[in-house]
């Protein structure tokens, strides 16, 4: 059935000669809407760094390649029907998880934490996990009654505790959670009764205490910190003081492109990675910050219809938790450099400086690509 | 389970998840609002506050430091001033290899092996951008040979500083002290706010007594900066126009000194490099118009720098170069305090006018053999207390020790100042020492050793033993004698000027009281005695007095430094020359109307009436108008 579509497909395409732009993007399985907002957030992201890396073309150049790769990617993973990905999931996911293990016992050291993996190429197993564990979650229930049974969430929780505990053992409690948060947002959008959501939002409060015990002196300090920065104004507390000082001096409209003092008088710590949101702020006031998140609106907006235009369990799921983790992502970060949530080392997607995380990003679209123009085929 | 998989309602599941998907959306929407709603709190509403924030985020205020204040003779001429020289400076993050390049500033001998360990850390410890000065004060020759080969040395300059200068060198080095870098002491002792900026502060003498009015107060400028308080270029004008206004530092203020160049010189040089000082003042006000301590530095080296080995050069010379004896040093005062005794014997009646002793050469106690001897073995004959001050005779003050007894010598020895600080506007002057019964008492531990011997008051007399006295104090002493006891508190500084009003604060002499003896022949006499032994025809300085061309009055004195056995020949040859005695000499002039008194103290002199006297009339001839021009 799978190869029939294929072939089919492909039939139709040779045959129907390329006539305009929009025949193009649908022969390359590329979503229209999501591909102009991503490239429209790129865009911006590119204008914002080159400002907030103290007009640093390099560095610029260095992150429209990495755009490029995960541009890339994006179309690669978008040729790949989503009954190919289904199937793969779980090599996928057990993968991962060897990949996690190795990069516990055999990973490289930076920054006082294991994250790298180095097999030709640096990179970081966790990135994988953020796609693989809302995959592993969703495969697990296209087989299985909406909503979900008691036994069954008891299976999806060990699927996503296993690789967040190991992410969090690196320690990378960011990421760790972000991926409980992507597989968890798999069991919501599946249907599961709202007594069992609270029920389990109410497990989080001993939840809570037992991961402070877990936490690392630097993350215990960024929560004491988010309570009260102005105790450690020159500590811990100045990376929020600092941003909270760009973004508020922005006012409406900001103080033009380059111009923003605290960015460029170094005194805004991370400028050009997690805190470049403030740059934003300073830069383009509130009015610069308004068409961003507008535009990350959008393309979650453009995410979620997608999920509901999906055919199947599997599919609908995967692009519902893509879309929302992808939301979760924009409020983390901005929550967190406007000073309403401790520090947490989340990127702003597809603004701030960084490599992996993009690539990441860019082929979780492309599954969402994949899942919208592979359905029409697919009998019903 | 899955076996039993019960078939999917795939539009009941997308019903389902359109639900959720709707309840998604409402969340993101709510918490995306959150983020809106914050940013608005920021933006708007606190705009202004952050605004102001970053404002003062972009501006550092730097110390500018006051140009310290000069310091003049009593006739204007210049002892210490600031000279502009160029400094070499090097900033850490600009040098590639910091070891190398400090050891290629060696090898062409622009600083010094030693130190480069001391420039490392230097280099290492503060703001990578600061600069740190690798040598004070370039000669033109250094200057030249640098700046051939600057393209060698990246991160490596010469700037201009203003450097203090003492361009009489040694001549003041004590009296006018000088400067040094600032030390972690001097950080803690001085206020911040006042020394920011500032490099070096007074160490010793004049330079540290009066810091407070030499300093100035720091101005300061403000600078655009970055949060690693590098300054940034201010290409932002409207960024200047709101800048606060910058306060132009206060100058300190300048001093003029009751020193007087040419007096200062002549006693240097008559000291010949000797160990010894030289105090000379005018007796009717205090003002001290010399204070010489012989062997001295050159204080330049303090204050532009100078090697570690120079400096313990300095501080491990065994002749103490550092060590400023005229205010430091104590002395037993030997002889020279007979006058004030004599006095204290006339008022107390412990001897009279003619009274005689017959003078063997020694003096014996009742019942105790030891001798006490006199300084002419042979002895003076028969001598009144004019011949005893005259002649200097100790049989003479031997036998009425006796009478008038150490707590009468402690009393009036007091009252012309000596064993407490003379109040001299300097800081850290010794207070001597004239010992009592009750010093004895309280300052000993063992039953024996508290209580007061006889032979102690015996030896009192002629100004030995415990007694110990300053040439400062002795030049004050020989003041009050010239004034028939009133007595002025010794001072430098005799004004105070706003360097830029040009106003100056005047210091007037400071009357201290009098001695008071009731009977003013007793004056008449003890200064009579003391004219002798300059110009009387056995006085013991005759040989230098008879060539006065004024009236002069003195008294010599000689203080043992090791006690000489018993029936032991004092053989001043054979002695080594630093186990002689201490030749000190007081004196005052004109004879009528004093108007310079001297003491003058040269560390194993062997004689104060014929190495000591001749350098205090060298004073006073230069002071009184006589003075050689060869001295110069």
């Amino acid at each position: 059935m799978m190869r029939l579509s294929e072939t089919q497909r492909m039939l139709a395409h040779k045959t129907a000669p390329l006539r305009s732009f929009s025949g193009l993007v649908r022969r390359l399985n590329v979503d229209g809407p999501l591909l102009g907002g991503l490239l429209l957030i790129c865009a911006f992201g590119l204008f914002v760094l080159y400002s907030a890396a103290g007009e640093n073309s390099r560095l610029l150049i260095n992150q429209a390649v990495r755009l490029g790769i995960a541009l890339v990617a994006m179309l690669v993973v978008a040729q790949l029907p989503p009954d190919f990905l289904r199937r793969w999931t779980p090599w996928a996911y057990v993968g991962g998880l060897v990949l996690l293990i190795l990069v516990l016992t055999k990973g490289d050291v930076g920054q006082g934490a294991r994250r790298w993996l180095d097999i030709g190429v640096r990179f970081q197993p966790s990135e994988a996990m953020k796609l693989a564990v809302p995959m592993m979650t969703a495969w697990f229930l296209h087989d299985r009654q909406i909503p979900p049974k008691l036994g069954h969430l008891v299976v999806i929780a060990v699927l996503i505790a296993i690789p967040t505990v190991l992410i969090a053992k690196q320690p990378d409690l960011g990421t760790s959670l972000l991926i409980a948060a992507s597989g968890i947002i798999v069991i919501i959008l599946a249907g599961i009764s709202f007594k069992l959501i609270f029920g389990l939002g109410a497990l989080c409060v001993p939840g809570a205490l037992v991961l402070w015990n877990f936490m690392q002196d630097y993350q215990k300090q960024r929560v004491l910190t988010l309570f009260n920065p102005d105790t450690d104004p020159l500590g811990a507390g100045y990376n929020i003081i600092q941003s909270k000082i760009a973004i508020g001096s922005g006012g409406l409209f900001g103080k033009g492109w380059t111009n923003g003092s605290q960015a460029h008088l170094e005194f805004l710590p991370e400028r050009h990675t997690d805190f470049i949101f403030a740059v934003l702020g300073e830069e383009f006031g509130l009015f610069g910050v308004l068409v961003l998140l507008v535009l990350y609106m959008f393309v979650i907006g453009r995410g979620l219809y997608i999920a509901v235009e999906a055919h199947d369990t599997f599919s609908r799921l995967l692009a519902g938790s893509i879309s929302l983790t992808f939301l979760v992502y924009v409020f983390v970060n901005t929550a967190m450099v406007t000073g309403l949530i401790p520090v947490v080392g989340v990127p702003l997607p597809l603004v701030s400086f960084g490599g992996t995380s993009m690539v990441t990003l860019m082929a979780g679209f492309g599954i969402l690509m994949s899942i919208h123009s592979h359905r029409k085929l697919l009998p019903h | 389970m899955s076996l039993l998989s019960p078939i999917k309602d795939h539009h009941a599941e997308r019903r389902l998840f359109i639900g959720r998907a709707i309840l998604a959306s409402v969340v993101s929407i709510f918490l995306l609002g959150l983020v809106i709603a914050r940013l608005v709190q920021l933006q708007v509403f606190d705009h202004e506050l952050f605004a102001k924030k970053s404002q003062g985020n972009r501006v550092r205020i730097e110390a500018v430091p006051p140009i310290r204040g000069l310091v003049f003779d009593r006739k204007g001429r210049v002892i210490a001033e600031n000279l502009p020289a160029y400094q070499l400076e090097l900033i850490p993050e600009q040098v590639a290899d910091l070891d190398d390049t400090l050891r290629r500033l060696a090898a062409i001998n622009l600083i010094n092996v030693d130190d480069i360990p001391r420039f490392t850390a230097l280099s290492q410890s503060g703001q990578q951008f600061k600069p740190i000065t690798l040598k004070f004060r370039l000669t033109d020759e250094e200057i030249a040979n640098f700046a051939i080969q600057r393209p060698r040395f990246a991160g490596v300059d010469f700037q201009p500083r203003l450097v203090r200068h003492y361009p009489h060198g040694a001549l003041f080095a004590h009296a006018a002290g000088y400067v040094g870098a600032l030390n972690t002491n001097d950080v803690k002792r001085l206020d911040p706010a006042r020394y920011a900026g500032t490099s070096h502060t007074g160490k010793t003498g004049v330079e540290n007594s009066f810091e407070d009015k030499l300093h100035g107060d720091a101005g300061f400028r403000h600078l655009i900066t970055n949060a690693r308080g590098r300054q940034v270029p201010a290409n932002t004008s409207e960024l200047l126009e709101s800048l606060p206004t910058d306060e132009r530092p206060a100058p300190g203020a300048n001093l003029h000194l009751t020193l007087d160049i040419d007096v200062q010189r002549v006693a240097f040089n008559a000291l010949e490099g000797r160990r010894g000082a030289v105090v000379a003042l005018d007796p009717t006000t205090g003002e001290i118009l010399a204070l010489v301590s012989t062997p001295s530095f050159d204080p330049n080296l303090f204050a532009v720098g100078m090697s570690t080995s120079q400096y313990s050069e300095l501080r491990d010379s065994p002749d103490r170069p550092l060590f400023n004896r005229a205010v430091l040093g104590t002395y037993p005062p030997g002889s020279t305090i007979k006058p004030m005794l004599s006095l204290a014997a006339l008022e107390t009646g412990a001897t009279n006018l003619t009274r005689k002793s017959i003078c063997i050469g020694y003096f014996q106690l009742e019942g105790d053999d030891h001798r006490y001897r006199d300084w002419k073995p042979e002895g003076h004959g028969p001598v009144d207390l004019h011949d005893a001050i005259a002649q200097s005779c100790d049989v003479y003050f031997y036998e009425i020790s006796g009478d008038l007894g150490i707590d009468n010598m402690h009393e009036y020895l007091t009252r012309f100042g000596l064993g407490s600080q003379t109040g001299i506007d300097v800081l850290g002057e010794r207070p001597g020492l004239v010992p009592s019964r009750e010093w004895k008492r309280n300052n000993f531990r063992d039953r024996d050793n508290k209580r007061w011997y006889h032979g102690e008051t015996v030896i009192a007399s002629i100004g030995q033993g415990f007694m110990l006295a300053t040439p400062l104090q002795l030049a004050s002493a020989a003041g009050t004698l010239a004034m028939r006891g009133a007595r002025y508190r010794p001072h430098l500084v005799a004004a105070i000027e706003d360097p830029l009003s040009g106003q100056r604060e005047l210091i007037e002499p400071e009357w201290l009281g009098d001695v008071a003896i009731a009977n003013e022949f007793y004056w008449d006499n003890v200064l009579g005695a003391m004219h002798d032994v300059m110009q009387g025809p056995r006085g013991t300085a005759r040989a230098v007095g008879s060539g006065a061309p004024y009236q002069m009055a003195g008294k010599s004195g000689t203080a043992q430094v090791i006690s000489i056995a018993q029936d032991e020949e004092y053989d001043e040859d054979e002695l080594e020359e630093r186990l002689r005695d201490h030749a000190l000499f007081i004196s005052y002039a004109p004879f009528e109307d004093p108007r310079i008194a001297v003491a003058v103290i040269v560390e194993n002199g062997s004689s104060g009436s014929g190495v000591a006297a001749p350098i205090a009339k060298a004073v006073m001839d230069e002071y009184l108008g006589y003075g050689d021009d060869a001295t110069q």
